[in-house]
């Protein structure tokens, strides 16, 4: 079974492949049977191979195609990894995807069918690119998948490609992803110099090894701090992070399936496939929970005051991914997997319904001209209250259980991350529930005239309610040691990748039943104040203070808008104006001046022999004059006896 | 005479001739001032050619010679070139009914 893994990436390839070439020939329907046919079969081939990971004494496999680059005694093959972190990640990316496809299929249908199409074929191909990164059995096809995922994301956040705002903002994707893939290349590179080779068993073997493979502290933290550079423009952190809450631009289940579940988190899966390197560079694990702490906190406090919908999820995202990267930093690596996992699931639900009500409004997207939207849109209205319950955190909802095990690791490592890290639990709790409190509940605000307020069909609700499911059940995966022992079933499962048993060491029972009692307190008062405060009365003004700061993402656009995107575009045009003045300046100077200097000569060719003549005459008698000027006597001709006996020179 | 009077003689000559080039329009008068310039070069070999063997007789009775030999390839070259040159002249005659180099300017366009 676990041989016919490379049909799980051929099979959207070729997805991609048919809706993509024959986009003006298909009839929409065919269409959506092509699009999820495919991921549907690769999420059956998945679980099959799943059920064959999943026995006690599984050995990872790696599956060779062929050699891709060999360069001397560089060898990189084309193959891919089958082991317990790769098949999780396969189950999420082609079951969140294959709802996301099934979704997508009504809410796309307004599209004309060859932009249905379109739109499949480049959902497909982002699919093939994320197999590509998991299943990988070394960096560069990693990095293969890891510029295909960038690609589509940019191909689908510029999908409505009339408008101009969002081919900015599809540019701005592309541009800060960039950044951190070149940290990511030379990454490789260094490793290549390092280890001579790029293949996860020979890397990981030789680092973790007793002389890490000859390889100094120095270099090993140039190596993890450049690979989280690339993890940081992936999945947006402090200070690359900007571009995903533009990146909203693009369909609502584009940001589901791209923005929250799968290729935001290829950065985590990144850190966590190579966590050897970084368990052996404290000083990079460090940078990296700091990072994550900052960007929680940041995003959270920004999705405070957003009224977009979307944007209030985009920062939700961006402060989730940074609860992941604390867990990567304290080590707690199947912690950041679980919440991988159940962020997908809720994450993917709160995109899918917030599509739903934006559908349901015709477009509108401002949550201060909803309100009131749960009697419309029942199926909705639930799905999403378990979505914000369970990114809220609170038991017995599956963010609850994932973001416990951070947290509790975090204070293993050091009590002012766990502090910072709850007072984001707080803030998650709060925005969620604001955000549900000023879209379901109070009245409605809109114009009635302009919406017909009705439940999406059923292909839209349908995802919705397997993601409820599994943002509901899908915490019982990771239970903690103190509620049950040996429950853990995540950590067993990805014990022999990740190594360890996940239940964070050093903190004790009692200290473990205090943190997730805060964490629930927390929670709950987060949940219930933002409840009691926009219920009745959403914020419909514009923020003022330090609101507005908030409001205004702490002006962070700005700000880098006046140290970078200004002073660079200065540079350009400063040297767009050198390059149309001075460099064409002087190849056309050159030009001219020969087109001016032969214009003159060609007078002198006037036909007249006596003309000629003159001209030889006056040539000479300059030759005579430097001669005799600057000549002197060594040159001039001698008179030399020959000595006798020696015959003339000739 | 010393080898002074010689070499201004030739270059009186030669002047001669180039002034006549340069200002005559007739064909047949600049072919003459050609001539001229031509023997004032032989006239100044032949100096030269003299000079040396005055100079040099003692150590080599064959010095100066080759000078004059130049002479000699000078004249039967500068006979071959009048042959053609006068011939071209002589077309040029039956063509245009002149030998004035002026009117012979057409090649320029």
């Amino acid at each position: 079974m676990v041989n016919l893994v490379w049909l799980i990436p051929v099979l959207p390839l070729a997805g991609f492949l048919l809706t993509g070439l024959f986009r003006n020939f298909l009839s929409k329907g065919l269409t959506g049977v092509i699009g999820c046919g495919t991921v549907l079969a690769a999420f059956v081939l998945s679980v099959l191979i799943f059920g064959e990971v999943r026995q006690e004494n599984f050995l990872p496999v790696v599956v060779n195609f062929f050699d891709f680059i060999t360069v001397g005694t560089l060898h990189i093959a084309f193959s891919f990894q089958v082991d317990q972190l790769s098949v999780l990640f396969l189950l999420i990316i082609t079951g969140v995807g294959f709802l996301i496809h099934l979704y997508s299929t009504s809410y796309m249908h307004e599209e004309a069918a060859p932009h249905f199409a379109r739109y499949f074929s480049y959902l497909n191909l982002f699919i093939f690119s994320m197999l590509l990164l998991v299943l990988g059995s070394n960096f560069v096809i990693l990095f293969i998948g890891w510029e295909g995922v960038g690609l589509c994301s940019y191909l689908l956040i510029g999908y409505w490609f009339k408008n101009t705002e969002y081919n900015n903002a599809a540019i701005k994707a592309f541009v800060m992803n960039r950044i951190g893939d070149l940290g990511f290349l030379i990454a490789i590179f260094l490793m290549i110099n390092t280890f001579h080779s790029v293949d996860f068993e020979t890397v990981f073997g030789k680092a973790g090894g007793a002389t890490h493979g000859g390889a100094s502290t120095g270099v090993l933290t140039a190596i993890t701090m450049l690979l989280f550079v690339g993890a940081t423009g992936k999945s947006a952190q402090i200070p690359l992070y900007t571009w995903l809450p533009d990146a909203m631009a693009g369909p609502t289940p584009v940001s589901a399936l791209i923005h929250a579940a799968t290729m935001v988190t290829a950065g985590i899966y990144m850190i966590a496939r190579s966590h050897v390197l970084y368990d052996l560079t404290p000083v990079t694990q460090s940078v990296v929970a700091v990072i994550g702490l900052a960007t929680a906190l940041l995003a959270a406090s920004i999705a405070l005051k957003q009224n977009d919908i979307k944007k209030v999820l985009a920062y939700s995202t961006v402060s989730q991914l940074g609860y992941m990267f604390v867990g990567l930093g304290v080590g707690a690596y199947t912690g950041a997997v679980f919440h991988v996992m159940t962020h997908a699931f809720f994450k993917a639900l709160l995109f899918l319904g917030a599509g739903s009500v934006i559908h349901a409004m015709g477009g509108e997207q401002d949550m201060r001209k909803m309100g009131g939207l749960s009697k419309a849109l029942p199926v909705t209205r639930w799905t999403m209250l378990i979505g914000c319950i369970a990114i809220a955190g609170i038991p017995p909802f599956s963010g609850f259980f994932s973001k416990d095990e951070i947290l509790s690791a975090a204070y293993g490592k050091s009590p002012v991350y766990y502090v910072i890290g709850v007072f984001t639990a707080l803030l998650t709790a709060f925005y969620m529930f604001r955000l549900y409190a000023t879209t379901f509940m109070g009245g409605f605000r809109g114009n009635h005239e302009d919406h017909h307020l009705h439940e999406s069909p059923a292909a839209m609700t349908i995802p919705l309610i397997v993601l409820a499911a599994l943002a509901i059940v899908g915490g019982f995966l990771g239970i903690p040691e103190v509620i049950a022992p040996n429950a853990h079933w995540l950590a067993k499962f990805l014990g022999p990748v990740l190594g360890g048993e996940g239940a964070p060491s050093g903190v004790a029972k009692g200290t473990e039943w205090g943190l997730m009692g805060v964490s629930v307190v927390v929670a709950l008062i987060g949940t219930f104040w933002a409840v009691a405060r926009f219920s009745k009365k959403p914020e419909l003004g514009e923020a003022t203070g330090f609101g507005k700061v908030l409001a205004n993402k702490w002006y962070v656009d700005e700000f880098y808008n006046a140290v970078i995107v200004r002073p660079l575009d200065l540079l350009a045009q400063f040297l767009e104006w050198f390059d149309k003045n001075i460099v064409d300046g002087i190849v056309n100077a050159v030009g001219s001046l020969v087109q001016y200097g032969s214009r003159q000569l060609r007078l002198l060719q006037s036909g007249q022999v006596g003309g000629y003549v003159l001209l030889m005459v006056l040539g000479i008698l300059v030759l005579f004059l430097v001669e005799l000027l600057h000549g002197g006597g060594n040159t001039a001709p001698q008179l030399v006896a020959p000595s006798a006996g020696r015959p003339m020179p000739h | 005479m010393s080898i002074s009077h010689y070499i201004f003689l030739a270059v009186a000559l030669f002047c001669v001739g180039v002034a006549g080039v340069l200002t005559r329009r007739n064909a047949i008068i600049i072919f003459m001032c050609v001539e001229l310039m031509l023997n004032a070069v032989n006239l100044l070999l032949v100096a030269f050619s003299k000079m040396q063997w005055h100079a040099l007789a003692a150590g080599n009775p064959n010095a100066g010679i080759d000078a004059q030999i130049f002479v000699f390839f000078i004249m039967v070259v500068a006979a071959a070139e009048v042959s053609v040159g006068l011939a071209i002249i002589v077309m040029m005659y039956r063509n245009t009914h002149s030998i004035d180099v002026n009117f012979l300017n057409r090649l320029k366009h």
